[in-house]
């Protein structure tokens, strides 16, 4: 369920767009912030409040990467494998992540505290490699850096 | 190199609107709000600004096809999904030039009549949406955006939209659709946006960096822009340099700077001097070249056509002697395969197959007809599908099979039991 203030916020954003359809990207953020994915009940919530077919919502859920069904790991690592990472030494840092976080890419650990998945281009070129955790990014890796940094975020 | 800085200058504090103004900040909107909107129109035309986006399309020209005297809506999309890969400069505007992105765009509004503007921002770039939007209100609570803007008649609202992780999302009209609330699907044109655009009405979509472009323009004059750098593609340009130099970054410099140059002097060359093998000019879908290929070539959109490449979004990647490039393509392959749409099926089912032929070589496990069959898979996407993801997807296998035959033919069965026996 969207909490109140969260229902607010979307209701403030409808004097930006002559539709309400064009809300659905919005409050999908919205809903994934308060809970951390976007389930199919919240889904359907948006689909009610927004006034457009579940099924529509559904579609863009499954089209945009950044959207999850389902529930996932607390910190979300995120590591660009992408060229010019590639170049400056992105597969030493993914296999200190897996070996570090105990995790395969796209997997979550068992105690449910990281994700770590494999990301196309972020546009850090030019302080690569790199990962995001969240919004914030970590640039400029080296694998001895990364312990430092995941020791930080606990 | 020692060109001043008019995007990114070196001036601390420049993202909040204090600085701004007392730097000349939102001059550039007082003196076009004094004009007609035709005039500061012609002003862009006249500049010949090409757009910085990728495909260069003059910008004043893109502006004129606006209808004049409509009853309906009209909008501006500034588009900073910036996801090509090998590119990273409009993130440097949002975090370190915000209210000059604002400027033009109010500027771009007003020459067109255009009364509500959506900032479009990737999903990943979370950081840099709230030091926008932080720009943004500073903006409002000046009166330079909503009604009667700067005490003239003009109004215009300025939003920020912002995306979930769809490199297509950068396609204009893909934009559109996401702006709307739809799957990022780009669709068929014609119509074109000017005509039909956003909700059905007439649209422009403008990159970031060629919206940052435009205050200038307008402060110095058409006549003293268009003289920075190559007369056919003016300007001041952001050139992103990554991978294999001692000092990757975004530059900004006039446009026609030679290759060499930008990446030994700008970038400070080569770690341990080593030969470069090829470069990716203007981000991953632009041909590669090969490094012996680059005296002569500049950073600008004729010199790099008449290399067989592209100025794409100046995104250049360095990769030295020693560079597995299949181990390259197969990414840019990879990228392709995940970013494409799927709305059609040359692109759908080609850039997958492309990804698997180019995986083969890099196992060793291609015959010899493997090269000629992916030039023929690349060959059929390029063309053949609604947008230019097709051809972007093509065009780099196209490119490194043209240039670097011998890298496949090294990595066929064959060749590795040769080398092996």
């Amino acid at each position: 369920m969207l909490k109140n203030e969260n229902i607010k916020k979307i209701e403030d954003l409808k004097a930006r767009y002559p539709t309400t359809k064009a809300l659905v990207l919005p409050a999908l953020w919205i809903a994934q912030e308060q809970e951390g994915y976007v389930s199919e009940d919240m889904m359907k919530e948006i689909a009610t409040l927004l006034d457009v077919p579940f099924g529509h919502v559904l579609g863009v859920v499954t089209f945009y990467t950044m959207f999850h069904t389902k529930p996932i790991g607390k910190r979300h690592v995120e590591v660009c494998t992408n060229v010019s990472c590639m170049l400056r030494g992105s597969k030493a840092i993914v296999e200190h992540l897996e070996k570090r976080l105990g995790v395969s890419m796209g997997e979550t650990s068992a105690d449910g505290q990281w994700t770590l998945s494999e990301v196309e281009c972020m546009g850090s070129c030019g302080t690569a490699p790199m990962f995001a955790v969240g919004e914030e990014y970590y640039e400029n890796l080296t694998p001895e850096k990364i312990d430092g940094i995941l020791n930080g975020l606990k | 190199m020692t060109m001043d800085k008019w995007i990114l200058p070196d001036i601390k504090d420049l993202h909040t609107i204090t600085v701004y103004e007392s730097h000349g900040g939102y001059g550039a909107l007082k003196k076009a709000l004094a004009m007609k909107p035709e005039e500061v129109t012609d002003e862009v035309k006249k500049s010949n600004l090409r757009g910085r986006g990728g495909a260069c399309f003059p910008t004043g020209l893109k502006w004129t096809f606006m209808p004049k005297g409509t009853e309906k809506p009209k909008y501006l999309c500034v588009n900073g999904d910036e996801s090509e890969p090998g590119t990273f400069k409009d993130r440097q505007i949002f975090e370190f030039n915000p209210h000059l992105l604002i400027e033009g765009t109010l500027i771009a509004c007003y020459a067109m009549g255009i009364t509500t503007a959506y900032i479009y921002i990737r999903g990943e770039y979370g950081k840099w949406i709230t030091m926008l939007e932080k720009a943004l209100s500073e903006a409002r609570a000046h009166g330079y955006i909503g009604a009667n803007i700067a005490g003239s008649s003009f109004s215009t609202q300025v939003y920020v939209h912002k995306g979930a992780g769809a490199y297509i999302c950068g396609e204009e009209s893909s934009l559109m659709n996401s702006i709307e609330g739809e799957r990022g699907y780009p669709r068929v044109k014609p119509p074109f946006p000017a005509q039909n655009g956003l909700w059905g009405n007439p649209t422009t979509i403008n990159n970031v960096e060629t919206i940052a472009n435009v205050p200038l323009i307008i402060t110095k004059g058409w006549e003293w822009y268009s003289k920075i750098g190559k007369p056919s593609h003016p300007g001041p340009i952001l050139v992103g340099v990554s991978g294999h130099v001692n000092k990757p970054g975004v530059y900004e410099m006039p446009t026609g700077v030679p290759l060499l140059e930008i990446i030994n002097t700008y970038a400070g060359g080569v770690p341990g001097g080593k030969r470069i093998k090829a470069v990716i000019p203007g981000g991953s879908s632009t041909p590669p070249l090969r490094g012996e290929m680059l005296e002569g070539v500049s950073m600008d959109a004729d010199s790099l056509k008449a290399a067989g490449s592209a100025v794409g979004t100046a995104g250049l990647m360095v990769m030295d002697e020693d560079t597995d490039l299949i181990a390259v393509l197969a990414r840019i392959a990879k990228f392709y395969y995940h970013e494409s749409c799927g709305q059609c099926t040359p692109c759908r089912e080609g850039t997958g197959w492309v990804y698997k032929l180019v995986k083969k070589f890099e196992a060793g496990k291609a015959r010899k007809e493997d090269i000629d069959l992916l030039m023929e898979v690349a060959t059929n996407i390029e063309g053949n599908t609604v947008c230019a993801l097709g051809d972007a997807a093509a065009w780099p296998v196209q490119g490194m099979i043209r240039r670097f035959r011998e890298e496949f033919e090294k990595r066929t069965v064959s060749s590795v039991a040769e080398a092996a026996a």
